[in-house]
This record gives structure tokens, sequence and C-alpha cells, in this order.
């Protein structure tokens, strides 16, 4: 694959609302991270639609959104992988992280 | 060769196991380098502390590894230490520069309103530390189970840094029972001795911490380790029996019912704390109320709010702000005092703050709309204390009926600390009486409860502070009014008997120790008491 076209492709986006007790804390944070990290596209996270933007690779930067229950996560992404990165981080998210 | 070091048991039982020496952070210093030197060692620390967190997740299973791996994601992310590189570039001695990228990290995790995440910054301080600690050479406090923590003092936030769940004590040069890494210790039934003094520098190999005896034992010998064992398996089948009968209310043999309601802290202490195993919060500090928060109603009122919504109909005791003593708050409370302890502390501060203390008190108010809240005056001295609280908490009802905001009035107490109010409580007006008994007995006994010299004199069993509970537990709760305790003495099985003998029917303790202190009421029996006259 040429990096060309990874460059080329747009931001799929993609929403879920965060419905386990705790919210991203501690350990979904890992989870989400270790599962993004699983794919090679450039994958970010908000809690608004217009961002604030940050990389969901990144537990330092996910635990500073501090996102609470009931909040809705926006991911966008964009590489070769961008769409099943998607749909793995929203499963995640809607199976509670596997966590309840 | 067996020896022994005396102290004071600063919380019971007894625990075997290697020393481990904490030397603190503050007392060591580095030679910094040029930024490349800087870079590289704070680059190899983060390494040898991730890897340290990874051998000690390895032998962990559950929540402790998963919380230990949450840590190793953490310091693997370049994002956690940006900052500190950048400051190094800019000349900044590595330790400096990841202390304060860290400490940064830190307050933005403290200032979140969801407890999940304030909970997470001891994470940080403990992985901030363990890069300190190989950036001084001092290497990992990589505490393993069953370890002996001997230092000269030691951080509730170190304690907590700690997974107990599988044994371990604590030994220290410095310290006092009443301090509240003691307090901590006592919850989660970690053995502790503290005031070794200097010698506690000479402990190494296996020790014993004898908690209920107030000494350590070096080089315990076969026949020490042998009764050590029987005793540590006896506590265990006893707490076992405790924790099974925890949701069953607290009656001494002949059939007296005790009420035990639990100390909290903050919201982090209910958590997955059953309401139904207690009668409901005996004590709510708010000195967490630190900085911004002293003057934001709204993130009180959702405080508040959380712990009567936990309570479920039982009555939850807030007390309001009590700096002072040895609770400082800056920019609040008064500097350079010569006795902190008799000098602008609890209410006598907050009367002069009314500002302040309207916004508690209105944060209260809105909150005993959904439950019943009792707001508890710290340090009360006098009558007019009260009333000038009571007069407030009227204008703050004003207030909020006025802007036609939700609220109820609550029921207005006192915390009985001061004697002169202890003797004088009979022509007292309040709602209801809490005794703060390791303040009264602090002040009744002349002995501070930070100075570990005199700690063997602050003694709650002591003839004359026991006459003035008994004399408090009487002329108090004319009419009915409830009279309760909420010091450390409530929780100690030695102490248990002797208040309930003085009259007292209703203790407020830690969580962890409500199972320990229902089953030592059990064991009470009310109709063998003497007739003795107090």
């Amino acid at each position: 694959m040429k990096p060309e076209s990874e460059a080329m492709t747009l931001d799929l986006k993609a929403s879920v609302r965060l419905t386990n007790e705790v919210g991203l804390h501690a350990r979904p944070s890992v989870k989400l991270t270790q599962s993004a990290k699983r794919f090679r596209a450039r994958v970010e996270v908000a809690t608004a639609a217009g961002g604030p933007w940050v990389d969901a690779k990144s537990p330092v930067k996910i635990m500073r959104v501090k996102a609470l229950k009931g909040e809705t996560l926006h991911f966008r992404a964009s590489g070769a992988d961008a769409s099943q990165a998607l749909d793995a981080l929203v499963d995640l998210v809607q199976r509670k992280f596997g966590e309840e | 060769m067996e020896r022994v070091i005396s102290g004071l048991g600063a919380a019971a039982g007894i625990a075997v196991g290697a020393a481990w020496p904490i030397h603190p952070l503050s007392a060591v210093a580095r030679m910094p380098g040029s930024p490349g030197d800087e870079r590289a060692a704070l680059t190899d620390a983060i390494h040898v502390a991730a890897a340290a967190i990874n051998e000690l997740a390895a032998a962990q299973s559950g929540e402790a590894a998963e919380m230990l791996g949450f840590q190793v994601a953490m310091l693997e992310d370049e994002a956690l230490a940006e900052g500190a590189f950048a400051a190094i570039a800019a000349g900044m001695p590595a330790h400096q520069a990841w202390a304060a990228a860290l400490d940064a990290e830190i307050a933005g995790y403290l200032a979140a309103d969801d407890p999940h995440f304030r909970a997470r910054s001891s994470d940080l301080a403990d992985i901030r530390d363990r890069v300190l600690r190989h950036l001084f050479g001092l290497g990992a406090v990589a505490i393993r189970s069953g370890d002996v923590i001997v230092a000269e003092d030691l951080q509730p936030s170190q304690f907590l840094a700690v997974d107990w769940s599988k044994g371990g004590g604590v030994a220290l040069g410095a310290g006092s029972p009443t301090s509240h890494v003691a307090t901590l210790a006592r919850a989660r039934s970690v053995p502790m001795v503290v005031g070794l003094g200097p010698s506690w520098t000479t402990l190494s190999g296996i020790v014993a911490v004898d908690g209920d005896a107030g000494r350590v034992i070096i080089a315990p010998s076969a026949a020490t380790l042998a009764e050590t064992e029987q005793r540590s398996a006896a506590r265990k089948t006893a707490a076992r029996q405790a924790e099974h009968r925890r949701l069953e209310p607290a009656v001494t043999r002949d059939g007296t019912r005790i009420a035990v309601s639990i100390n909290v802290s903050g919201v982090e202490d209910i958590a997955g704390f059953a309401a139904e195993s207690c009668d409901g919060i005996g004590l709510a500090r708010t000195e967490f109320l630190a900085g911004d928060a002293l003057d934001d109603e709204e993130r009180q009122f959702g405080l508040y709010r959380e712990l009567v919504r936990w309570a479920s109909g039982r009555p939850v005791t807030i007390r309001t702000l009590d700096a002072g003593g040895d609770k400082p708050i800056a920019g609040y409370t008064v500097d350079n005092e010569s006795n902190p302890f008799l000098g602008l502390r609890g209410i006598r501060l907050s009367l002069r703050h009314p500002d302040r203390f309207g916004v508690q008190l209105r944060a209260l108010a809105r909150a005993a709309a959904e439950g019943p809240v009792q707001v508890m005056l710290p340090m009360v001295t006098r009558q007019d204390e009260i009333d000038a609280a009571g007069r407030l908490l009227d204008r703050t009802l004003a207030e909020l009926q006025a802007a036609g905001i939700a609220h109820a009035r609550p029921q207005l107490g006192i915390m009985v600390e001061v004697p002169a109010l202890a003797f004088a409580i009979g022509d007292i007006r309040a709602d209801f009486l809490s005794i703060g008994s390791n303040d009264l007995t602090q002040y009744a006994a002349a002995a501070a409860r930070d100075n570990p010299a005199v700690a063997a004199y602050a003694d709650t069993l002591h003839p004359g502070v026991l006459g003035l509970i008994a004399h408090v537990a009487r002329h108090g709760s004319a009419g009915g009014r409830p009279v309760s305790l909420c010091g450390d003495a409530g929780a100690d099985p030695r102490s248990i008997p002797a208040l309930l003998r003085a009259g007292l029917r209703s203790l407020s303790v830690p969580p962890g120790l409500v199972a320990a202190t229902k089953e030592a009421i059990r064991a009470v029996d009310l109709s063998e008491e003497r007739g003795h006259e107090l």
C-alpha cells in the first residue's frame, strides 16, 4: 500500500454514547487505546462533534478529556483500515468495555 | 538474635515480613548534567520504572493488575513526558522537569468533578515518585505483598499506593496514632507501630510489627513466629465472622440496640460500601473542599447530594469546614499561631468568614431537600456560636426561598470537643450532639495530638475523659436529643465496652471498621454494669 493513498483518504466518522458507569476513566481508557493501536489508521476521539480531537492511541490524552457516563464519544479516523478501526471502537464502547 | 524496639501501637494486628525502607525523596539531591544527559536520564528512568511496574503487575491479578497496567500504559505514552522533555531542552534538570510535568497532570485530575478521575491522581503520584526514585538512584519502592514498610514517616498517598490485600505492616520512626495515615491503616487493618525514634533506621531483614503491643521485633525467634502465626490466624477467623454479620444490626448481649454509622472524608469512601450495613453517615468531613470548592456552591451541593442519595433515607451528618489545628487551608486559616489547636479553628473561623460559611450552608440546605441532612458545627465552645450559625442558616433558607430553589431546613447540631462545653452540655441548645473523642481527649488530657512524645497521655479511657463522655451522654440526651461519638475510640474494641457503659448508644466509625465494631458491641453485656457514678 502506498502512503500517498492513505493521506488521500478522507476522515471517516462515528459516534457512540458512553453508557458504562464510570465513564472513560483508567481501565476503559487503556482498553480503548489498546484497541485503537491494533489498527494502522490515525484515530482521534472527542466529546463534541467539532472537537477538540485527541489521539485515541494515547491514554494520557484520553484521560485528560475526562469523558463521563452519558456523554457522546465522537471518533474520526483516516487510513486504510479506518473503517474497521471505527467499528471496533464503537463496539468496545457499546459493550461497556467488557466491564459490566 | 531477637531484638525489640518499642513504640506506640497505631493500628492493631501483627504482621511479619521483610523490612522495606523508604527514604524520603525530599532528603536526596542529584547533580544535573547537560540537557542531553538529562534527557537520557529521564528516558532511562521512565523505562526502568515501567519495567518494574510490569514485573509487579505480573505477580498480581484482577483489579490490582489492571491498575498497574494503567500505570504502565501511562508511562509508555510519550505524551506524559512531552512537557518534561521540553523543559529539559530549555535547561531544566530532569527531576525538576519530570516532577513539574506530573504535578500539572495530577492537578488536572484533582480538578475533576468525578471521583473516579480524582482517585486516579494517586496513581499518577505513584508514577511520578517511582521515576524520581530511579533518577535519584534510590531504586523502586516495589513493595511486595507482606513486606513491612519502615520509614521516618509515611504520606497517606504512599500508603494508599500499596496493595495491602495480601498483608504487610508499617513501622515508623516518627508519626502519631492519630495521624491521617494511622487512620487509614486502621481502616484497612494494616498493623502499624509509630514513634520508634531514630532506631527505625536499624530495622532490616525479617521484622514483626506488633500493633497490639506497640513494638517491632527484629529477627524474631521461631517461638515468636509461631505465636505470631497463631494470633494472626485467630484475628483472621474473627474478622471473617464479623464480616459475615456486617449487615445485621449491632445489639449487645442484653438486647440493647447500638446505632453504628460511618465516618467519611469524601464520596470515594462510600464507593462500594452498602448503606444497608450501617445507620447512616455520622461524620462527613468537608476539609477536602480546599481551594476553589470553598466558594463553589454547585460542586458542594453535588457532593452532599451524592452522600444523601447513597444513604437512601438514613441520616447524613455533614460537618461544616473544620479547618485550623492540624488542618491548615492556605489563604483561609491563620499562619504562625503559637498553638493552632487552641486557636482559630472550626466554627471560630467559619463565623469570621460568613460569606464562605454561607456558601456551605446554602449547599447543605439544598441537599437537605433530598433527604435527612444534619449540619454539624465543629469546635463549638459557647451557645452564641450555635445561635449565630442558626441565624446565618435562617438567612440562607430565606434566600433560597426567594430564589425558588429547592431546599429544606437541616438539623443543626454540634461536635462536643471543648471540655468547657461538655461540662455545660445540659444548658446548650442544639438539635443533636456528637462527641469528637480525639479532640475532647487531647484538650481534657492536655496532650497534643501532633506530639508523639505525649501520645500515651491522650487516652480516652482516662477516668476523667470517660467521666466527661458519661456527663454528655446523660445530660445531653435529655428530651431524646441524639448523642453520638465519632472519634477513633468508637472503633477501638478496647474502648467500646467503656463507651457503652458511659451511656452512649450511637457510634460512628470508618467504613472498614463497621463489621469489627458491630462484633465488639455484640460481646458487651450492659446488664453486668456495675452501678458506678461518674
